[in-house]
């Protein structure tokens, strides 16, 4: 005899307000009648802020050259309006450095998904793992195209720049969905959409920075690079829509009436749930 | 330079104070500070964290010293705040271990190389070669699934090799317990020693069971699991070379000397000014805190403290590159196992010896740390980057 409900049949989203209505009430009454304290507003998180604002250092330092580079271009730049050569180059590492550490996670990244779509499968609409393997063979050749651009520059292809540490930190977040084993394909790819979102930006920045800076001759390598993140762009974003709409279309147009009847039920047992925890409770 | 403890009285206890502005101090920085200023925080921080937990246990058993226990733990609890919360929050979590593995490398060199009982520079040589180990698999998984390079944290200092292989660094209890030092016999440092590598490892398993759980991927998940467990064995290790006939006191007081013994060789190598004057103020504090716990000392035991503390600090610990130490030790000594509390080589240890049969059991669904390094090898900027032509210059000039 079955005596007690599996994992999945248990599941139920707990973390709304109308999850225990009663217990909710009660909750709600209470927050109203009590008084802040201290009084105060905003302002005083602002003001904490902004002790720290006014004292903070730098993330980092940007790199610098370490070897004999190639820094005509950035000279031309300092002709155009930049106030330092160096400045300039330092500041392009910077941002090649960002799109480098970009690029290398971004590879690991698509393993993850590649990963993910083997074991899942191909759903219709959604990518192939040879769809996918393509966008990471292309992440990989910018890796590499990005180490080979910088070490040309005479800069040091191993440095975590500023800005690379930011990124890192921005894409935290993406990692963690897609590696995460319970997330589906849809929801992966919402996670690639943020990634290709952010990196087709960064190669468009980096290529009207260059460019600024005189260093015309990155421009193809930058443009073909930020052509191909375009299309991985449009790809993600079709494969996502079409899951979701595929979801949605799923779904029944009206709900049968044994699904209806089931969820009514549930929610009858909830309010009962509650309101005998809380007899419990006063007794 | 060296302090003599009996003399310097530092800042007295009722003089310490802080405030929550002074207590969150702006962080280092993780791209521009030296690793050694991180890797000082992060055994700082271990330090702290061990005067704590020590004093809590002293107090559950010593009702007669529970308000000057209680007195000196708050502002240990506020010192430990403040070394720890000079890590900036652009540190992962992963990241964040490579520092504490950076320490348990590094630090425990120093410490077996100044180790004056041979049977404890042993146990400290050990015990790095498998924390040597775990620095080699967390390295992989940093690259693997971010794609990050564990040296832009390591700066060069430490190694990314294999060492003794975790999936074999699990034993047996029985095997991990070790001899104790005699506290009538032992050199001073000797206890600084245990003091210092104990509270550094018993920080470092309780991280891994904070953070372990944070991570998404079931890789990750897995090796925080098996290293934390080895940390845990490392902890049973470390404690147990410390004479537990020490008194309440008698430990109280070495705390309070190993904390100072810290301060002051961090003092020596920090290179961040800011940094330093921290560990200045603390160091100063370490001693008042010394001086109270030697009336508490003086009012409890009839006897005379300079039997067990040292009049002098020995040589501060050497925040630098132990590299040949490392490898040297590497070369000799990574198939030793253990054996009750003798380190024997591999090939003695029999297939029904109790670590090997709770280690087959372990890793019988395979081991989380051989399957993230399998094929492994660290090269600059990961192990999918290309060998630059500045990177074939730089080994061709060392060649």
């Amino acid at each position: 005899m079955k005596t007690q409900a599996t994992e999945q049949e248990m599941l139920l989203n707990r973390t709304g307000i109308m999850t225990n209505p009663e217990l909710s009430a009660e909750l709600i009454q209470g927050a109203k009648e009590a008084e802040p304290s201290p009084d105060g507003d905003l302002d005083d998180i602002a003001a904490k802020r902004a002790e720290y604002v006014e004292e903070a250092l730098p993330i980092g330092s940007k790199p610098m050259p370490v070897a004999e580079g190639d820094i005509t271009g950035a000279a031309d730049a300092e002709a155009e309006g930049a106030t330092d050569a160096g400045q300039a180059l330092s500041l392009l590492l910077d941002k090649l450095g960002e799109r480098l550490a970009f690029e290398r996670q971004g590879t690991r990244l698509y393993e993850g998904v590649i990963q993910k779509c083997e074991l899942i499968g191909d759903s219709e609409g959604g990518p192939s793992v040879a769809d996918l393997r393509h966008i990471h063979d292309e992440e990989m050749e910018h890796f590499k195209m990005l180490q080979r651009v910088i070490t040309e520059m005479g800069g040091d292809a191993t440095v975590q720049t500023p800005s690379a540490d930011i990124v890192g930190v921005l894409s935290h977040g993406i990692l963690q969905v897609v590696s995460d084993p319970r997330t589906t394909m849809a929801q992966t790819l919402q996670a690639m959409l943020n990634a290709e979102l952010a990196d087709n930006d960064g190669w468009q920045m980096l290529i009207t920075l260059a460019t600024s800076l005189g260093r015309d001759d990155l421009e193809e390598d930058f443009e073909k690079a930020l052509e191909s993140e375009q299309e991985h762009l449009e790809n993600v974003r079709g494969w996502l829509e079409t899951l979701t709409l595929s979801e949605a279309q799923a779904l029944p147009a009206a709900e049968d009436d044994a699904a209806s009847e089931r969820r009514e039920h549930e929610s009858r047992s909830a309010k009962k749930k509650s309101s005998s925890s809380r007899k419990k409770k006063k007794k | 330079m060296s302090l003599d403890l009996m003399k310097e009285k530092g800042v007295p206890l009722d003089r310490q104070k802080f405030n929550w502005r002074d207590i969150v101090q702006a962080p280092t920085s993780k791209l521009d500070d030296d690793a050694f200023t991180r890797v000082r925080i992060i055994l700082m921080n271990g330090i702290e964290s061990e005067a704590l937990r020590f004093q809590h246990a002293c107090a559950r058993m010593n009702k007669e010293l529970q308000l000057a226990l209680a007195q000196v733990r708050r502002v240990e609890q506020h010192q430990q705040t403040m070394v720890n919360w000079l890590l900036p929050a652009d540190l992962s979590p992963l990241e964040t271990t490579i520092g504490f593995e950076q320490v348990a490398i590094e630090v425990t060199a120093s410490v077996a190389q100044h180790e004056p009982d041979p049977y404890l520079a042993q146990v400290f040589r050990f015990g790095l070669l498998e924390d040597f180990d775990h620095m080699y698999r967390f390295s992989a998984l940093m690259d693997r699934v971010g794609g990050g390079d564990s040296n832009n944290l390591l700066q060069s200092y430490t190694d990314i090799l294999p060492g003794r292989p975790t999936s074999v660094e699990h034993r047996a209890p029985e095997d991990d317990l070790r001899k104790p030092y005699d506290r009538k016999q032992a050199h001073p440092i000797t206890k600084l020693n245990a003091a210092t590598i104990m509270a550094g490892e018993h920080q470092t398993h309780d991280y891994y069971m904070t953070i372990g759980p944070m991570f998404a991927d079931p890789l990750a998940r897995q090796l925080y699991a098996e290293i934390a467990s080895i940390e845990e064995q490392h902890v049973t290790q470390y404690e147990s070379i410390i004479d537990p006939e020490e008194t309440w006191l008698e430990k109280w007081l070495l705390h309070e000397a190993a904390e100072i013994y810290n301060y002051f060789s961090c003092l020596t190598y920090e290179s961040n000014p800011r940094v330093k004057a921290i560990w200045q103020r603390f160091c100063d504090y370490e001693l008042g805190h010394l001086h109270f716990v030697l009336d508490v000392f003086r009012k409890h035991e009839k006897r005379d403290p300079a039997e067990f503390l040292p009049g002098s600090l020995p040589e501060p610990i050497e925040y630098k590159s132990h590299r040949d130490f490392v490898r040297e030790t590497l070369a000799k000594e990574v198939d030793l196992r253990a054996r009750g509390s003798k380190f024997i080589p591999k090939e003695e240890e029999k297939d029904d010896s109790p670590s090997v049969v709770y280690r087959e059991q372990m890793n019988s669904n395979g081991s989380p740390s051989d399957v993230v390094a399998a094929g492994y090898k660290w090269k600059p900027g990961t192990e999918l980057a290309d060998e630059t032509p500045d990177i074939k210059r730089l080994q061709k000039k060392i060649a």
